[in-house]
């Protein structure tokens, strides 16, 4: 995602300030072995729009990106990316939390841990949904 | 209309979609229906409140309407990022 970072920052010469966030795989107690992450094709790419372009009109922004990857990943894996692009830092920090914060429970994603005990899907938190009373 | 199933949602039913015939006319219409068709789903949809609901790839509530819907998604709340 170093060359995302790279390509973003390329397409906004203005923008003075650049925010990018990037969320790994955690391991867990136990040892995980894999993550599967389960996603809604043609729903993910909506969600995923929408959410970048409430982000542009709730921010000065002048670009902003999201990447969410899925499929089997292993622990220290890169999950997903943000990016956003702005003329000062505010707007870019906000924006970024503003996304992640979106795409943790609005975006049509489902994690399941694969450990040596057998598969659990990662139960959503009561933290992640109060998370999007802030915006 | 087509309905589809994700995460243990589609493992506690044990397909990923189905096309389902129905006169329901909101979500909570065809959750009745499906309850009441076998165990597997009865303890899919046992508890809403666990339950998220998308119309035609737009996240909605369980007393939406289905009218003209094509496209009905069952799902647990979302754990991206």
């Amino acid at each position: 995602m170093g060359a995302q970072s790279t390509t973003f920052a390329d397409g906004v010469r203005e923008a003075g300030a650049i925010v990018t966030f990037s969320g790994r795989v955690r391991d867990v107690p136990g040892g995980l072995d894999v993550m599967e992450i389960e996603h809604y094709p043609g729903m993910t790419e909506r969600a995923l729009t929408q959410i970048a372009t409430d982000a542009m009109a709730r921010w000065s922004l002048e670009d902003a990106l999201v990447i969410h990857r899925h499929g089997r990943l292993a622990k220290g894996d890169l999950i997903m990316m943000v990016a956003t692009a702005a003329r000062h830092r505010k707007d870019a920090f906000e924006a970024a939390e503003f996304l992640m914060d979106y795409l943790k429970s609005r975006a049509p994603f489902w994690k399941r841990e694969i450990t040596a005990d057998g598969a659990d899907w990662v139960a959503a938190t009561d933290a992640d949904e109060d998370a999007l009373k802030r915006w | 209309m087509n309905v589809l199933y994700f995460a243990w949602v589609r493992e506690r039913i044990g397909i990923p979609r189905e096309e389902v015939n129905t006169e329901a006319a909101t979500v909570m219409d065809l959750v009745e229906e499906l309850r009441l068709r076998e165990d597997r789903y009865a303890a899919a949809f046992a508890d809403i409140a666990a339950l998220r609901v998308a119309l035609d790839q737009e996240l909605t509530t369980f007393d939406a309407s289905l009218s003209g819907v094509r496209e009905v998604a069952f799902f647990p709340p979302m754990t991206g990022g």
